[in-house]
């Protein structure tokens, strides 16, 4: 067991400046109105930092930047962009403690998985998009012999991208790495909750990027994003959150007429078929860590596996392991390397789990385990802890068909194959699902008819880049992740060319 | 006009049988509307900040075919009341439910209004009687 030290302790390996400013045109500048608002973190519930509180006019002072640096960068050659996306990939990677702790400390979540997944994951997207680039080929289309119809790739100019407080560093970097490796200049938001963590990376990579490709403008979403999603001087507008905003800022796209893509969320399935238990051996076991995975990130993930849908043949031995396993999760301070479970990441966000978890009481419910908050005593008490919690009941309940955010699990039981797949298709919502089981036949035509963009077969959590991510129904529309999302930062530029000395013969 | 959750306490008048507003969220519209005008409501769902209601300047949050209006909620010292508004879809699931709308201190996110002062919007929420439920069926 290793604890960091809290920031702010002489030992820590990061230190947090008192303050920190938009990044506009390749430097730090103070907001136009001069305004700042406190950052705190939820692992205690002290501010630590305050943060740019942008408005219009810095917005507007970024588009500027955006669109002076724009031309230029969308012309530099393809190895260029690459091999800036991996210096910053290998600055990055020579600083993950320091950028995962200080990750840690604005979200609230365990260092374990900073350490070992956000930041890795975050380094890794950089480099695949550096390589996706340079494999990246355009089109020829011989029409007749004369006549040859050229595709190439091209960059929308300038965009818009609105970060989620749930990933901050791995989401920004989900959205930037494309979009820079595509030739982008960007604008992009933090959330209000989690404000900080970026400028600390980008404080070590920013002499790597020309000025005016990144800018970073930090605020409210009413003060800062809205300007920034409304603006029409964006070509395209990314957005991960929820779906009234989700639906507002494709009302703003739709009076501009650009693209959006957005991710909204889900209510995901998580199947156990009853072959699953055919063995007590590593399998099951792993099994019984895919049910307990609902609690990753504090359940703060869009894919958390919210709904598991047990089978009526092993549903009670299963689900009391399951409990089990789910007990064993260890909640403690979040710079303990040891700890499992952190912090939720704001006090609205725990405030609305507790709400959840009476709402599901009252609708009849049973708790399984957990079911309230938990004191972690000294100077955790003010912090937002949740205990995780397995929620017995169906599908009907609402604890079944928003999503909570939080580490709770709402478990039913189904019968039969077809009694799997109509429960898990019956919500609004389509972004993540796995099924598990030994039979190869039964887990391929399940995952084929959940009516989700990810399903995941036999494992749960796993996010490597080269696998296209995004939701079916409401939970969004287009992707991230893969190859293909260099094509949604890019425009496609036909050249239509006749070779042919002779008119075309209509006048 | 329904009772609230256990332990939440209304406004007496500020809603309908289906949502109704806490004396502090009331508080805070009164607020909120000398910065922005008329509001409106629209409760999200999904990721992150969604379940939670989104407070916009009235008419900002374009509303169509595809919205249930669930009330309107009357703030004293304000001129008009202040709609409520859910997709029909997430309606489906939420319509055996009693919401009031609190408010909490917190960080916010979307674009809702008052995520700048320090606090958010948050909803209660209790099931509604079978004597409730059988009489809305009657009036719908």
């Amino acid at each position: 067991m290793a604890k960091y030290a809290n920031p702010g302790q002489p030992d820590s390996v990061v230190s947090f400046k008192p303050r920190y400013d938009h990044f506009i045109g390749g430097e730090y500048v103070a907001p136009a109105k001069g305004q700042y608002f406190e950052n705190s973190t939820p692992i205690t519930g002290q501010a630590f930092t305050e943060v740019a509180r942008g408005t219009s006019e810095d917005v507007e002072k970024a588009l500027d930047a955006a669109h002076a640096a724009a031309p230029a960068w969308g012309k530099t050659s393809v190895a260029e962009r690459a091999n800036i996306l991996n210096k910053i990939a290998d600055r990055v990677e020579a600083n993950l403690e320091l950028i995962a702790i200080a990750e840690s400390w604005d979200n609230g979540k365990a260092c374990r998985e900073t350490l070992a997944a956000d930041i890795p994951l975050a380094i890794d997207h950089l480099r695949y998009f550096a390589g996706a680039l340079r494999a990246q080929e355009g089109g020829i289309s011989q029409i007749d012999e004369d006549t040859v119809a050229y595709h190439f790739h091209e960059p929308l100019g300038v965009v818009g991208q609105i970060i989620p407080w749930n990933f901050p560093i791995l989401m920004a970097i989900w959205k930037l790495a494309p979009a820079l490796a595509a030739g982008n200049a960007v604008v992009l938001k933090p959330a209000e909750q989690t404000p900080t963590s970026i400028h600390v990376l980008n404080e070590l990579v920013q002499d790597l990027l020309p000025p005016g490709v990144l800018n970073i403008v930090n605020g409210f979403g009413v003060e800062a994003g809205k300007p920034l999603a409304s603006s029409n001087r964006i070509r395209k507008i990314a957005f991960t959150g929820e779906t009234t905003t989700g639906r507002l800022i494709s009302q703003y796209a739709s009076e501009n007429l650009i693209p959006v893509t957005l991710e909204l969320g889900g209510k995901s399935p998580n199947v156990f078929f009853d072959d699953v238990a055919l063995q007590n051996d590593a399998f099951y076991d792993k099994a019984l860590e895919g049910f307990a995975m609902f609690a990753l990130n504090q359940g703060e993930v869009c894919t958390c596996p919210s709904r598991a849908l047990i089978q009526g043949g092993i549903y009670d031995e299963f689900l009391e392991q399951a409990v089990k396993r789910t007990e064993q999760i260890k909640q403690g301070h979040p710079l303990d390397t040891d700890t499992m479970i952190g912090a939720q990441a704001s006090n609205d966000q725990f405030e609305k789990i507790l709400s959840y978890i009476d709402i599901g009481r009252q609708e009849g419910a049973r708790v399984l385990t957990g079911g309230g908050r938990s004191d972690l005593g000294g100077e955790l008490s003010g912090g937002y802890y949740i205990q995780p919690t397995v929620f017995e009941g169906n599908n009907a309940m609402r604890i079944f068909q928003e999503e909570i955010f939080g580490p709770v699990v709402s478990v039913a039981r189904f019968t039969d194959y077809d009694d799997a797949i109509t429960i898990a298709n019956d919500t609004l919502y389509g972004l993540g699902a796995a099924v598990w089981s030994r039979d190869g036949s039964t887990a391929y035509r399940a995952g084929r008819d959940i009516q989700a963009g990810r399903v995941w077969v036999n494992n749960y959590h796993a996010y490597p880049a080269h696998a296209a991510f995004g939701g079916y129904k409401q939970s969004g529309i287009g992707r991230e992740n893969h190859l293909m999302m260099l094509d949604h930062y890019q425009q496609t530029k036909n050249l239509l060319v006749s070779y042919s000395q002779n008119a075309q013969g209509f006048f | 006009m329904g009772a609230p959750a256990d332990g939440v306490e209304e406004l007496p008048g500020s809603g309908t049988e289906r949502v109704a507003l806490t004396p502090a969220a009331a508080d805070l519209l009164v607020r909120l509307t000398d910065v922005h005008g008329p509001l409106m409501f629209h409760q999200s769902g999904g990721c992150c900040d969604g379940s939670a209601p989104m407070c916009y300047p009235d008419g900002d949050f374009k509303l169509g075919g595809q919205d249930v209006h669930l009330g309107d909620l009357t703030v004293p010292g304000l001129e008009k009341p202040i709609g409520f508004h859910m997709s029909a879809s997430q309606f489906e699931y939420w319509k055996h439910t009693h919401l009031t709308v609190d408010v909490v201190k917190g960080r916010g996110s979307g674009f809702s209004v008052e995520a700048p002062e320090g606090v958010r919007f948050l909803i209660r929420s209790r099931l509604f009687t079978d004597d409730e439920w059988r009489e809305m069926q009657d009036v719908t």
